[in-house]
């Protein structure tokens, strides 16, 4: 790679450039930097603001940079008081445990679906295929009242299963992706003697293993920024999730922004650092996952 | 002896193990749909029927026949609020043209685009309520944008009140849905456009096209599809567009959306039966609207296909036509 740089290096510097060249070249890098400005300001500010004392934040200007970038008592203060170390434990524990069950059921769901005839087999497809019609919001209306009467709701239990419940893109996605896997592989191992579960298991599981990694990059995604029926179902203040415990700033804290920026980093945090770790993996589970789900 | 034999070689015949395997594997699913999706929709069916709160007892519904759905297109604040989706629509399709430019420009190569790349993808991960926070502070009066706009030259007086003023405010709510989504609508075009045969852009270099030429013949087609169906989503999602509205403003001066007096009439006010009326009112629409989509699909679509379109393209566009029809169905999720 460097050798190729290192030789081609003095041929480019020579080439000249056509006027049309330069003007896509400068509108290519202006755009770039004028969204890329746009996408970061929001954030950028509240970083700033984060990092002020109270007295520093009603004296300055919001876009001043702070006097000293190592004051971290408004990140201490809103932790403490969101309790977000709770819900910290509450989002990952929801997190794990849904992924884990969805992608279970999912595929094993979809093992059927694509494997076997049987009677129900095109009505299930087509119940799951209008089930994703419907706006998750508008169906909180009723089942509002189906949780109540589970007694399901201010229990982090009752939040999973339902979390588990509405999950239709997984299921077209290990679908699809189990079309591809052929039934040969299925038929030698019946030959050889083997259950329909060690099929499932042993063969099916771990081919697919690419379509596991989209569905839990997609889901983890909605489950992570989940907060309206979190914020619905789990109101008493030990089952709140990350995205809820924010929900203690609104009222009499509303406006002390330096406490409320500084809870808001904290809350995607965690998202930042994994963005940053799987960047690769999370553009084309969102590629493919838009195309294949 | 003979019987539990026999009873073990039944029990492992490839007939019962087929049986045992499709009712075991496809149990849980169906019955988790069932509880948290259409038995809820049978009772939504029904209550919009009954004036009610989640609170009363069965036996004292009041049974009220249309009159529910019937207040939905009467009273003001409900049907009304569905004229604010002109809103989010436009929102949608400035959306999608600033993604598609932005993702042809980081197709190719540019320096620090990996960054760029991050910068704009991020603010899909940030959670709604997070947003609000952050859009509340970016709006109020002389913070964020008001300074930024200062540094630009305008003066504070004359800035508009961004949330409250009711000229703009629906455009500050639909910019920040913008914000958060067009990174994630970018990444998407880019891994449409990057699993187009890259000898095709060689081909097309070494012919003498331009960047413009390229985008023209080669990019728009192997995307057509793609584009098509995010238009024709952004339909449906801007009818039930809920989130910017209800964590920034909570449809406080005229910002409220159908879902947010929907979710409020559900759950503040707890008119329940007027609230399922809506819900249903809403479904109806979005059901049309998607089986319009199907047909329009179906037939212009097809018609549209051109004599002289790559061999290549063609392939591709088959099988994005293939993979949209199923996203159609699983972007009607969210």
């Amino acid at each position: 790679m460097d050798k190729t740089v290192k030789t081609y290096k003095p041929v480019k510097a020579k080439k000249t450039y056509t006027p049309t060249q330069c003007v896509w070249g400068f509108l290519k890098y202006f755009s770039l930097c004028f969204f890329g400005f746009i996408a970061l300001l929001p954030i950028v500010s509240c970083v700033i603001t984060a990092f002020k004392s109270d007295k520093e934040y009603q004296s300055t200007s919001v876009m001043t940079l702070p006097k000293n970038w190592l004051n971290f008592s408004n990140f201490v203060s809103a932790f403490t008081k969101a309790n977000m170390g709770r819900a910290f434990f509450n989002s990952l524990i929801v997190m794990v445990v849904v992924l884990g069950v969805s992608v279970i059921i999912g595929s094993q769901l979809a093992f059927v679906l694509n494997r076997f005839k049987f009677p129900g087999n095109k009505l299930i497809r087509n119940l799951f295929f209008f089930a994703s019609l419907l706006p998750a919001v508008a169906m909180q209306v009723s089942v509002y009242n189906i949780m109540g009467k589970l007694g399901f709701i201010n229990h982090l239990y009752g939040y999973i299963i339902m979390m588990c419940g509405t999950d239709v893109i997984s299921i077209y996605l290990f679908i699809q992706f189990m079309e591809n896997i052929p039934v040969s592989l299925d038929e030698s191992a019946i030959m050889d003697g083997a259950s329909y579960w060690t099929i499932y298991w042993k063969i099916i599981l771990p081919l697919l293993k690419p379509a596991i990694v989209t569905s839990c990059i997609l889901k983890g995604v909605s489950v992570y920024n989940e907060y309206y029926c979190a914020n619905l179902y789990l109101q008493s203040p030990d089952v709140r999730t990350l995205a809820t415990s924010l929900y203690v700033f609104v009222g009499p804290m509303g406006s002390k922004y330096n406490l409320i920026c500084a809870g808001v980093i904290i809350s995607f945090l965690p998202a930042l650092i994994v963005f940053i770790l799987f960047q690769k993996q999370i553009y084309s589970g969102i590629a493919t996952g838009a195309v294949k789900g | 002896m003979s019987g539990a034999g026999s009873f073990k070689k039944w029990i492992t015949s490839r007939k019962v193990q087929q049986v045992l395997i499709v009712i075991g594997f496809s149990l849980i699913p169906v019955a988790l749909l069932m509880i948290f999706t259409y038995i809820p929709f049978g009772e939504m069916v029904k209550f919009s029927f009954y004036k009610m709160k989640y609170t009363t007892p069965v036996q004292n519904r009041q049974y009220v026949g249309l009159r529910n759905y019937m207040d939905v297109f009467r009273r003001k604040d409900c049907f009304g609020a569905l004229k604010l989706s002109l809103f989010y629509m436009v929102g949608a399709l400035v959306q999608l043209v600033l993604a598609l430019y932005l993702a042809t420009i980081l197709s190719f190569k540019v320096k620090g685009g990996n960054f760029f790349k991050g910068v704009m993808f991020f603010p899909y991960l940030i959670s709604g309520i997070a947003i609000g926070f952050i859009f509340k502070f970016f709006f109020t009066r002389g913070f964020v944008l008001d300074t930024v706009l200062q540094w630009c030259g305008f003066n504070l007086a004359d800035l508009p009140y961004w949330l409250k003023d009711q000229r703009v405010n629906n455009w500050s709510l639909v910019f920040t849905s913008v914000w958060r989504y067009f990174g994630q609508n970018m990444v998407l075009f880019i891994g449409a456009i990057m699993s187009v045969d890259s000898e095709l852009y060689e081909a097309a270099s070494l012919d003498g096209a331009n960047k413009m030429q390229q985008f023209r013949y080669i990019i728009l087609p192997s995307i057509k599809t793609i584009v098509t169906l995010n238009i024709i989503l952004s339909i449906t999602g801007s009818l039930s567009a809920f989130e910017p509205p209800y964590v920034i403003t909570d449809g406080a001066n005229g910002t409220g959306t159908y879902f947010v007096i929907m979710n409020r009439i559900a759950h503040t006010s707890q008119k329940v039966g007027l609230a399922s009326a809506m819900a249903i009112v809403l479904l109806l629409i979005i059901f049309i609207c998607t089986i319009l989509q199907k047909l329009f699909f179906k037939y212009v679509f097809r018609d549209a296909d051109s004599e002289d379109e790559s061999y290549k393209a063609k392939k591709a566009r088959l099988k994005a036509e293939k993979a949209a029809k199923k996203a159609a169905a699983a972007g009607g999720a969210k």
